[in-house]
């Protein structure tokens, strides 16, 4: 065992995002998991959850999640339309002397219940999506699953997030859903260290600049994992360079990696080249949240 | 009958909006009187459910059809609680729309797309 799994590695939470779709993040947070062994995936691209094809969990377990959206009583409704200007996703129309909801543009505040002064509108609950969890050899995986239509997978994530806070002794890896939007910020909100994944194109640049941004407005210790690195010019390695951005892992642009990724193999279980570099990763990065503990207590 | 269409500016040298609920203003016009009203839709900038608030004020302006190049669900579910009937508009001038109308030559919007929703940065 490789001595930063000995060390004080108690419930680390590691955020790996990007700010686009397909730059590695699946890749990094899976493989960063399989090569730590014992520890906890968490799949919070809820809207397109793909680690579960790597690790292929077993004896899940899921459990449904709710939000609670207004329904109204019009017999009670006076057509005050408190409610309709309140809104501020205009889920509410007031139409004939009838209130209607649309629910899937309803964000759950729960304010137009608070203020309507004749106590016409109650809530129900919303089934919006489910939490999975199952076991892939040591890995315990999380997986988050919002219904087509919704309107936001947050309380998916805060489900997940919160699951998983009592356990520790654990290094948890948080497979973030893309760009730099509310549902991101949830799930980097209570996380130790943000891993970001950067594609060596100026359009990953752009991208890269998003969530470099957003890990910066959080106060979060973070580093970038350059992907499909080739042998010419990084515009990604550049930027980083610049703007003294620590890279903490390199991976190459390869037809063997991309074999074994799109037959939903985990490079670190088939491939040595592949173990090594995802357990050097995830020992720099186990070093720099142990380092950033150490002297940002 | 009043007729209300999206429009791009306030006058009726303009051209209709190409969005139902992200258009600047309504004009609403009146067959009888030959009247024309425009007004402008506070729904414009709003965060989600754009076309629901602009069906709002269509029905709240007491419009007897809507004539608009595109409308998604959520926005044709309020106009047709509201019992208002949506035309196609085939031209980009409000005056052609306006005469087509008059004549009975638009027709009724059937294609309704299931909209935007969410993909203005959720």
């Amino acid at each position: 065992m490789p001595d930063f799994m000995g060390t004080q590695a108690i419930n680390m939470r590691i955020a790996v995002l990007s700010g686009k779709g397909g730059t590695g993040k699946t890749l990094v947070s899976v493989n960063l998991a399989a090569a730590a062994k014992v520890s906890t995936y968490v799949d919070c691209d809820v809207e397109e959850p793909n680690g579960h094809l790597f690790l292929k969990p077993e004896g899940i377990q899921e459990e449904e999640i709710s939000v609670r959206i207004p329904k109204v009583d019009n017999e009670l409704c006076n057509g005050c339309r408190k409610c309709v200007d309140f809104c501020n996703f205009n889920a509410l129309a007031y139409i004939k002397d009838k209130l209607i909801v649309f629910d899937d543009v309803c964000h759950s505040c729960g304010g137009c219940v608070l203020l309507c002064p004749e106590k016409a509108l109650t809530e129900k609950e919303k089934v919006i999506g489910k939490v999975q969890k199952g076991i892939s050899d040591e890995v315990t995986v999380w997986t988050g699953r919002l219904n087509t239509g919704e309107a936001t997978g947050i309380p998916i994530i805060k489900k997940l997030l919160v699951e998983n806070s009592p356990q520790t002794n654990q290094l948890t890896f948080i497979d973030c859903p893309p760009g730099s939007a509310c549902i991101v910020m949830e799930s980097i909100k209570d996380a130790d260290y943000c891993v970001l994944v950067a594609e060596p194109t100026l359009f990953g640049v752009h991208n890269l600049n998003m969530v470099y941004e957003l890990v910066k407005l959080f106060n979060k210790p973070f580093g970038v994992v350059l992907n499909k690195c080739l042998q010419e010019e990084n515009p990604a390695e550049q930027f980083c360079l610049e703007k003294n951005i620590k890279i903490v892992g390199r991976i190459p642009f390869d037809n063997e990696l991309g074999t074994l990724n799109s037959n939903a193999e985990i490079a670190v279980n088939k491939n040595e080249k592949y173990r090594e570099l995802f357990s050097n990763l995830l020992e720099t990065v186990t070093k720099e949240v142990q380092h950033e503990a150490a002297t940002n207590p | 009958m009043k007729i209300a269409i999206p429009v791009d500016e306030k006058n009726l040298e303009s051209s209709v909006c190409v969005s139902f609920g992200r258009a600047p203003y309504f004009l609403v016009y009146d067959t009888e009187t030959k009247g024309s009203e425009f007004i402008d839709n506070t729904a414009e900038t709003s965060t989600g459910g754009a076309g629901i608030k602009a069906a709002q004020i269509i029905v709240d302006n007491k419009a007897n059809a809507l004539l608009t190049p595109r409308c998604g669900q959520n926005a044709a579910d309020v106009i047709k609680a509201a019992d208002i009937k949506i035309y196609k508009t085939t031209f980009s001038s409000i005056k052609d729309n306006l005469a087509a109308f008059t004549d009975g030559k638009l027709p009724i919007l059937e294609e309704i797309h299931a909209g935007f929703h969410g993909h203005a940065g959720n």
